[in-house]
């Protein structure tokens, strides 16, 4: 079983500056963001703005990162031609087809962690926080941790 | 178990080895290493099964030999009397029979991982629970509207989460899956939003199958009865196939014909037996608010939406620790560490540099009959209680009032393995209540920052800080040895109901000893939190 200490970083988010919060800092807090099940069960976040982040970031900043996760995921799931076309692919092929071929959902997927890097490196991480992937939850929440401010110093 | 007393011990004597957590052993393990459903994994994760395999290899059997009786029996008189085709379709179907069959058990069905400990107690506290006295769970359902519809989702005790619509937990596995629609015994595994596609081909081009070759059985045995008008004694095999077919058609057309219809509906079988949508819980005007009323499009968005990712991530590595590694690992007491039960003790003080005591050695008749029942589940219970008294106390002032060391062994049926591991419970530190400095209920605790442990200041001054989001599990904690964590639900569905009455039963001795007991330390006044002691008594284990 793993540790009790707090987890919450995917390797793959490790930047310099990453480093450096993760060093200098320690948590404060987590906020989840949940689920929003109110068009079914595609994979949409609430964009209601959590009250712990009040003093961290702009509503409009914060409501327009999920926004944006939204309209990936939403794209990701999309039944189109071009999913149509896949799944019959697969059908013909016995399904073989998974073995050797990317889906589609798993590019989208790639494109999200692209962006919520991007999104951590120039908003979030200065402001002392960092959003956590949902593919690492599950798909269930989106993770936000709270690091203590750098103006207060290191340690409590 | 012997009652001990150990003596406050400075740092610089014999160092606790660093907790043999999984990251420290040379070979890095991966996350299906510690899942903790009951699935199991082959080829380094890449093959999953569920728990009970149930009849797979009856399904395979059957299959198979069927087939290859088929294609040595009878292809080859058909081949020569009808058509060559027979043998190609039937290779064909049994090729693309197998190949479902093997992707539906070995796939995951849409397994969501459990919540994370922080998640946990997040969503507690959202629901408002964050007393610690009660073990309340949380109001077990969340509403939504979805498509004017209103659908209850409900928490799931083991996963500690509110399900998604549609999903619901297999007890079987002990896991929750999205868009659950059945455990199959035949298959040998859940079917669920992940592989209900591949069940559906399979079901289907069994179906073909099996109608194809009782027709081309039933002709071959007609054609030779017509040519030679012999008897038939010496095709018993053909005969055995005949008989094969002609019980599983049956059963499997109507199998076809009924998934057939729930994938019309965009139904699964879980709520078409339940009759969610269907106006039998007594609702009006209920109807399935996922259904697109069209039968094309519904077949179409279950049969060939986007395949969903493994949200299980069978293969990623087990995370490190999110702390930098301080220039020797900071001392901890982390559950899942391998502390022998000598150096916990000494860990212990170092931790929170209290004296460390054993299980109350109070009067000898209770000692006895608590270690007899507290080593049904664990080998030895200490406790560090302060040394000052509370006129000293400061604001940062910790103790840690039982820290036991867990040997849970796991039933063989489990993939989920529990070593030794330390769990510190009922972890107290001084709060502000109003003038005066109370014991404030439960953290889980961790030494302050990397560096050399320093020696507890005088006044009993532990420099420890709170684990954010992790709360003591007390009824967890007093499980009967042989019960494993992860087994324990506190619904009451009626799942582990052997095992409840088990953990009520140990749970209600206990009591009744303790009932007895006078909680007294020799030649100590007993502090206002130990009157709060695991006022094991009445705690209630839901």
């Amino acid at each position: 079983m793993g540790q009790v200490m707090l987890k919450g970083f995917p390797l793959s988010l490790q930047t310099h500056s990453l480093q450096d919060l993760r060093q200098q800092a320690s948590v404060v807090a987590k906020v989840f963001v949940q689920r929003d099940y109110t068009a079914g069960t595609i994979c949409q976040f609430q964009t209601k703005f959590p009250s712990e982040l009040e003093t961290r970031i702009d509503k409009q900043q914060f409501e327009e990162t999920i926004r944006t996760l939204n309209n990936l995921y939403a794209e990701a799931e999309k039944l189109g031609s071009r999913s149509y076309i896949e799944g019959c692919l697969a059908c013909v092929t016995a399904y073989t087809i998974f073995l050797c071929m990317e889906t589609h959902y798993e590019k989208v997927l790639k494109k999200i962690a692209k962006y919520i890097q991007e999104q951590n490196d120039k908003m979030y991480v200065p402001r002392g926080l960092l959003l956590t992937d949902p593919i690492e939850r599950g798909l269930r929440v989106v993770e936000i941790t709270i690091f203590e401010d750098q103006s207060n110093g290191p340690g409590r | 178990m012997k009652a001990c007393e150990y003596r406050q011990i400075g740092p610089q004597g014999t160092a606790p080895s660093p907790p043999v957590s999984a990251q420290n052993r040379v070979k890095r393990l991966r996350k299906w290493n510690v899942f903790p459903g009951k699935n199991r994994f082959y080829c380094d994760g890449r093959i999953m099964v569920a728990g009970q395999i149930g009849v797979l290899p009856l399904t395979l059997g059957l299959i198979i030999v069927t087939s290859c009786l088929f294609f040595i029996f009878d292809c080859p008189f058909l081949v020569e009397h009808v058509t060559r085709c027979i043998p190609a379709v039937g290779g064909v179907l049994f090729t693309f029979v197998l190949v479902s069959l093997l992707h539906t058990s070995f796939s995951d069905p849409g397994i969501l991982p459990r919540a994370s400990a922080a998640e946990a107690a997040y969503t507690e506290k959202q629901i408002g629970n964050s007393g610690s006295s009660s073990y309340r769970p949380p109001p077990r359902t969340r509403e939504v509207l979805i498509n004017r519809q209103l659908v209850k989702l409900k928490y799931c005790f083991t996963c500690k989460m509110f399900r998604p619509p549609r999903t619901s937990h297999c007890s079987l596995c002990d896991n929750c899956v999205e868009h659950f629609d059945h455990h199959c015994p035949w298959v040998g595994n859940c079917v669920g939003r992940r592989n209900y596609r591949f069940f559906y081909a399979f079901i289907v081009s069994l179906a073909f199958l099996t109608v194809f070759v009782f027709g081309c059985v039933a002709t071959h045995l007609a054609l030779r009865k017509f040519r030679s008008n012999r008897s038939l004694n010496k095709h018993s095999f053909t005969a055995l196939e005949l008989v094969v077919c002609f019980f599983s058609v049956w059963s499997i057309l109507g199998l076809s014909g009924f998934h057939t219809y729930l994938v019309a509906s965009n139904l699964t079988t879980n709520e078409d037996i339940k009759g969610s949508w269907s106006g039998n819980s007594g609702v009006q005007n209920t109807e399935n608010p996922y259904s697109y009323n069209n039968i094309l499009m519904n077949c179409c968005a279950v049969l060939c939406s986007p395949m969903p990712p493994s949200l299980i991530d069978r293969r990623g590595f087990l995370p490190t620790d999110e702390f930098p590694a301080a220039a020797h690992p900071e001392p901890e007491l982390p559950v899942g560490s391998s502390l022998s039960r000598e150096r916990l003790p000494e860990a212990l003080e170092q931790c929170c540099g209290h004296q460390v005591v054993s299980r109350p050695p109070s009067s000898p008749q209770s000692t006895t009959s608590l270690t007899s029942l507290t080593s049904l589940r664990s080998e030895c219970i200490y406790q560090a209680l302060p040394t000052t008294p509370p006129t000293q106390w400061t604001m940062n002032t910790v103790f840690v009032l039982e820290a036991s060391l867990q040997e849970a062994l796991v039933l063989p049926a489990d993939a989920f393995r529990e070593e030794s591991s330390v769990v510190v419970q009922n972890v107290t530190r001084t709060q502000q209540v109003g003038s005066q400095l109370r014991a404030a209920p439960g953290h889980w605790l961790r030494p302050r920052g990397p560096g050399p442990h320093r020696q507890p200041a005088p006044g009993g001054r532990a420099e420890l800080l709170p684990v954010e989001g992790r709360r003591a599990e007390l009824p967890a904690d007093f499980l009967p040895n042989g019960a494993s964590r992860g087994r324990l639900t506190s619904s009451h569905t009626g799942k582990n109901v052997e095992l409840k009455f088990k953990v009520n039963l140990f749970w209600i001795l206990l009591d009744l000893v303790l009932l007895l007991d006078n909680w007294r330390w020799p030649g100590r006044e007993p502090t206002p939190v130990a009157r709060q002691l695991p006022g094991r008594p009445l705690r209630h284990y839901t």
